[in-house]
């Protein structure tokens, strides 16, 4: 039994050490998300945040995770009240078949917690460890500029923000 | 009148010692040139001259990341401060574009400038003297038809009284030994052409040769393994810390593509090696792998027995991982799934039974790499590892390397590890932001006719 803090919730986790943190989201907190691409740490759409940076859940067994907050997308906003990252996803249209969008967007946010002003270079260096297939890659590049620029704005720093800090 | 005596000899002897000093350290400036029209140049010459310098692995130092070509300025820690790589593209102002080609043969072979200045030997001439006039020419039409970039090279950091570049006159007078390649006549020509370049224009030494106090290569142990940027060149002679001997096929496939399934993956400095090697004549890098293998030695046969029984191992299906302690649990989760799959380099993990990696006296390759991981060079058929920097603590990451040393290596366990890694993570996010990277990929064939 260990103790996992997701999204500013306690949870009691009855698994392996070397359970890979994805597993544990979908499967037991039912937080689907994150997805499994390739599950080697190669396409990126299981990344989420730990402690502010962005992880690929896949390859992260639970023994890295003791006093650790985890973050998944379910974790930034929700459908009413979507995170300024979810509402410029949504607005530039990013997502084609949107599975690895999830992914993109967590290493996005954590791009934006760091520098919350990135440049083209930066956010497609940082986004360089994760494929999309659908080839909306002009769209994300996009939206994370247009996340930025809400994340500026008074009327959109609301609390869903926080639990992702 | 004996006083007299004295003090007229003292200066006489300073007067002495300071031409000497003189003849030996001053060397005159080589006239300026207009510069040269790229098209005065042979187009065969410089395309002879992009594969030697990719042989030379000039752009690794005169490149610097998202950089342009050779416009210079990648620092270079030294244990005596930091020294800038220069500008050597055709730019009149700031690069070497007023150097005629008897300027350049100079600074290859001497290691001085057009003006007459020494160069600090981090550029490699105690190497280079042994490149060809020919070679040479060819570079310099390589060099001389690149893109001009107004650059000006930043002042290296040294303290007194090693900014004085007459300091280097001395250095040379005990280290750079004049001698251009003598072919061996017992040796084949395939041999000979390998020891040519390898001792000349492609520098090995120059990482895989350990330095002595003042910087200079050790000739007592050529090739016993070097340090370069926080990474381990291991020793590339009987003495490598390689589970299974190399041969000069392995070692051409290796320096040919970048990774080996009985060795592993050409990462750190050496990625860009190889990447380089991979757009030269083939007959080269057989060259090379050739009189490497001669370095390296016939195994003895205990070696060989060694060698067959990590292969035997890493062919054995995996027995699943018994989870005691941190590191068995990081294993399972975090690499097993690539590097027991069982699927073929460069996709699939090396098997680390045989990596030389896991079982170097050096832990700090194996850092680096779980630290940063291994980036895909674009459009290339290339390995791929995820960095772990972000998810494990210096703590954890010791514990994994710790745990792979144990099942992996036959290898007294590392010392020190956590400080180790500490440092890795320090180090490596330095190298990062600074260094060029693996590219000029072979994927890119179209390019390697062009000149």
């Amino acid at each position: 039994m260990m103790t996992l803090k997701v999204n500013g919730h306690d949870h009691q986790i009855d698994a392996e050490p070397d359970t890979p943190l994805l597993y544990v989201l979908r499967d037991d907190l039912k937080l689907n998300a994150a997805k499994f691409g390739c599950g080697l740490g190669q396409c990126g759409s299981c990344t989420v945040i730990v402690d502010g940076k962005a992880v690929l859940s896949c390859v992260t067994p639970l023994v890295l995770l003791e006093g650790k907050q985890v973050t998944t997308l379910e974790g930034l906003g929700t459908v009413a009240q979507p995170a300024p990252i979810q509402r410029a996803f949504m607005e530039e249209q990013a997502a084609q078949c949107g599975y690895c969008i999830a992914g993109m967007m967590m290493r996005a946010q954590a791009l934006l917690q760091r520098i919350p002003k990135p440049t083209d270079e930066q956010i497609r260096a940082e986004l360089a460890p994760h494929l999309c297939r659908c080839g909306t890659h002009m769209r994300i590049l996009r939206a994370v500029h247009r996340a930025a620029r809400l994340m500026d704005t008074a009327e959109l720093a609301p609390a869903d923000q926080r639990s992702a800090q | 009148m004996k006083k007299k005596a004295i003090i007229g000899g003292v200066i006489a002897a300073l007067l002495v010692g300071a031409a000497g000093v003189y003849a030996v350290a001053w060397r005159p400036a080589i006239a300026a040139i207009d510069p040269s029209k790229p098209q005065s140049f042979d187009a065969a010459l410089i395309k002879r001259g992009r594969e030697l310098a990719a042989i030379g692995n000039c752009s690794t130092c005169h490149t610097l990341r998202d950089g342009k070509d050779f416009a210079g300025g990648l620092p270079v820690p030294t244990p005596f401060g930091t020294i800038y790589s220069s500008n050597i593209t055709p730019d009149a102002k700031t690069g070497i574009g007023r150097w005629s080609e008897a300027a350049f043969q100079r600074a290859m072979r001497f290691g001085v400038d057009r003006e007459g200045r020494h160069l600090y030997p981090t550029f490699p001439y105690d190497h280079f003297t042994n490149v060809s006039d020919d070679d040479n020419r060819a570079l310099y039409a390589y060099l001389m038809t690149r893109e001009p970039v107004d650059a000006i090279a930043r002042e290296n950091e040294l303290s007194f009284p090693l900014d004085q570049r007459m300091v280097v006159a001395g250095w040379k007078l005990l280290f750079l030994r004049r001698a251009t390649y003598e072919p061996d006549p017992g040796k084949s020509a395939e041999w000979n052409r390998g020891a040519y370049l390898v001792e000349g224009l492609a520098h090995c030494g120059a990482c895989h040769t350990p330095r002595n106090a003042l910087g200079a290569e050790r000739t007592t142990a050529t090739f016993a393994g070097g340090d370069v940027d926080n990474w381990k060149a291991f020793a590339i002679n009987a003495q490598s810390p390689s589970p299974v001997p190399w041969d000069a096929e392995a070692l051409y496939a290796y320096l040919r593509d970048g990774f080996h399934p009985d060795h592993g993956t050409a990462r750190g400095p050496m990625a860009e090696v190889v990447s380089n090697l991979s757009v030269v004549p083939a007959s080269d890098v057989h060259a090379i792998a050739t009189y490497m293998a001669d370095v390296f030695g016939t195994p003895s046969p205990d070696r060989k027995r060694q060698g067959e029984a990590a292969l035997a191992e890493a062919k054995k299906v995996p027995a699943p991982a018994p989870a005691n302690g941190p590191g068995a649990a990081i294993y399972a989760a975090a690499c097993a799934g690539c590097h027991e799959s069982g699927r073929a380099l460069p996709y699939g993990g090396v098997s680390l039974a045989l990596s030389t990696t896991v079982s170097s006296p050096d832990p700090r390759n194996l850092a680096n790499i779980v630290l940063a991981g291994v980036r895909p060079v674009e459009g290339e058929r290339s390995p791929i590892m995820p960095g772990f920097a972000a998810s494990m603590s210096d703590a954890q990451i010791a514990a994994l390397l710790t745990y792979l040393r144990s099942r992996f290596s036959s290898q007294p366990a590392w010392t020190d590890i956590e400080k180790i890694v500490a440092e890795a993570r320090r180090t490596q996010t330095a190298y990062l932001e600074t260094s060029a990277g693996a590219r000029n990929a072979p994927a890119d064939p179209a390019q390697r006719d062009k000149p």
